[in-house]
């Protein structure tokens, strides 16, 4: 177990709907679930969650802790805002779906391998490292992000999409050797330092 | 000077030799006839996207974004912030939201801020170009540069998620907004209105993460354009645009489909209708060739 994750268990014992109110982004409005189902319902990849929205609210307050977070369901969010719109009860689902995944990716929790958790940490790094999206770049760290001859697999069964991304000028090749970037980016790699420092003093958050 | 200017955020995609390099060259092309000013925001940042949450967590992601909105204050100030990209404008008004409703979160974003020698004092408003086309200029003073119409081409107007929801264009329902059929109308083609697809979620990011499961969503947008008679699908979203067009291929050989139809942005249909030329539009940014536009705008 992670330190941040033994502290965590320590720090909120068995009061989990406490732990997301207090450190999971719009956690506090979980207890506003009516578990009514729209959401669910709503939810345009549902069919593909081992627990939807509405009952991983349900397992929230039943404090089933281990089993929402080492689960991959809300990885499966496109962030479409279907449920939001569509919720009686206006919570803003979506952000704590978000907000889950991002917790226990925190904590080590989430599953390893899980691609849309592999995805959306490329990309952050992609786009934090110079300021903005490189997409050659991020495309090549995630084709080869199962190693090298993986890497060719993938390319190769996307080769008519890049090559004809690149024929449309809408891929350039060149952006392997930089690319697009912001000249502020020293200041805006000091200004995220920051930013986690303040997000881990708000939600004691320790490692 | 201009009729209406605005400090602009193309986002990522936008940029030269990126994946929706060609809606902002329709997007230029269009502005230039409206007489609107766009200014690009002095080294503006990527928003974060959608997907960003995931490394990076809620702090960093709005910091990212009031980064862009204290650059704008800072070098254009007085104007509201016009993005293109759904995505983009979605981020962005989601930190505007929460930043205003939160003195906190507002003082917690100025400290990091401060780390770049910024500062964020919450003024200006972050909007869409399809609100600021419909809301600042209407349909009716878009209709008077038209001088060519798209009569006879079928559009079938996929709206998708992110300028659709949680937010929307004003007045529009979440269910069946109607404003893309409006303007697809406008430049006189023929408006789907029974298009049961058009606010169906593409997938986002996860087409890259999750392709099955996005290729079936995909599977739905193009093949129910093409049961209603649509020749072409026309969105006002980049990764609607992308996915919807870079994955027919891919569709085809999971599902035995034969799908080949065109997926442009409102930007390339209304370039075409105030008379530019098809390189003007970006239509030479297509995978799928928009052989019927591109022949309207090559006529004289
Ligand atoms: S739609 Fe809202 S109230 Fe209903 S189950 Fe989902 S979150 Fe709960
Ligand atoms: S935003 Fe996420 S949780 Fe909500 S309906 Fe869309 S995919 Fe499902």
């Amino acid at each position: 177990m992670s330190d941040a994750n033994t502290q965590a268990v320590e720090k909120y014992r068995n009061n989990f709907l406490k732990e997301v109110s207090e450190r999971v982004e719009e956690g506090d409005w979980v207890k506003m679930c009516m578990q009514c189902g729209v959401c669910s319902g709503s939810c345009p990849l549902g069919s593909a969650w081992a627990h939807p929205p509405q009952e991983i609210f349900m397992m929230i307050r039943a404090g089933k802790r281990e089993e929402v977070l080492t689960s991959d369901s809300m990885w499966m969010c496109t962030s479409c805002y279907n449920c939001i719109v569509r919720c009686p009860r206006k919570l803003p689902i979506t952000h704590i779906m978000h907000g889950l995944a991002n917790y226990a990716h925190r904590l080590g929790l989430a599953p390893k391998n899980q691609p849309t958790r592999v995805l959306g940490t490329l990309f952050w790094n992609n786009a934090i490292q110079n300021g903005r999206i490189n997409e050659l770049k991020f495309s090549l760290a995630l084709y080869f992000k199962d190693g090298f001859s993986q890497g060719i697999k993938n390319a190769l069964a996307m080769k008519d999409a890049g090559l004809g991304l690149l024929k449309a000028k809408r891929l350039n090749p060149f952006e392997i050797f930089g690319g697009h970037g912001c000249k502020g980016k020293k200041g805006i790699h000091a200004m995220l330092k920051k930013a986690q420092e303040i997000e881990a003093r708000r939600k004691n958050f320790t490692a | 000077m201009a009729k209406k200017e605005y400090a602009f955020y193309p986002g990522c995609s936008s940029q030269k030799g990126a994946s929706a390099s060609n809606y902002l060259t329709s997007v230029n092309a269009m502005c230039e006839t409206l007489d609107i000013k766009l200014t690009e925001i002095p080294d503006w940042n990527c928003c974060g996207a959608s997907i960003g949450y995931a490394e990076g967590g809620e702090l960093p992601r709005h910091v990212m974004n009031a980064r862009n909105f204290a650059l704008a204050e800072d070098n254009l100030p007085g104007q509201q912030i016009v993005a293109t990209c759904a995505a983009c404008w979605l981020g962005a008004r989601e930190t505007k939201e929460r930043l205003d409703a939160s003195s906190q979160l507002m003082a917690d974003t100025n400290e990091a801020l401060k780390e770049a020698g910024l500062n964020y004092k919450g003024g200006a408003d972050v909007r869409h170009m399809v609100e600021v086309l419909i809301e600042d200029f209407g349909y009716d003073e878009l209709k008077k540069p038209v001088v060519k119409s798209l009569e006879g081409i079928k559009f079938a107007g996929y709206v998708g998620c992110q300028t659709n929801r949680p937010f929307g264009i004003d007045g529009e329902s979440f269910e069946n907004p109607v404003y893309l059929d409006k303007l697809v109308e406008m430049v006189g083609g023929e408006a789907i209105a029974a298009y049961d697809q058009k606010v169906t979620c593409c997938g986002g990011a996860l087409a890259f993460s999750e392709p099955e499961k996005s290729q079936k969503q995909i599977k739905d947008i193009v093949e129910s354009a093409y049961d209603h008679g649509a020749e072409m699908i026309v969105t006002p979203c980049p990764l609607c645009q992308a996915n919807v067009e870079i994955y027919q291929s891919d569709v085809n050989k999971r599902y035995g489909t034969k799908f080949n139809i065109p997926v442009l942005y409102y930007s390339q249909l209304m370039t075409v209708a105030y008379g530019g030329s098809a390189k003007q539009a970006g239509l030479d940014g297509q995978l799928i060739k928009a052989s019927k536009l591109e022949q309207i705008a090559s006529k004289k």
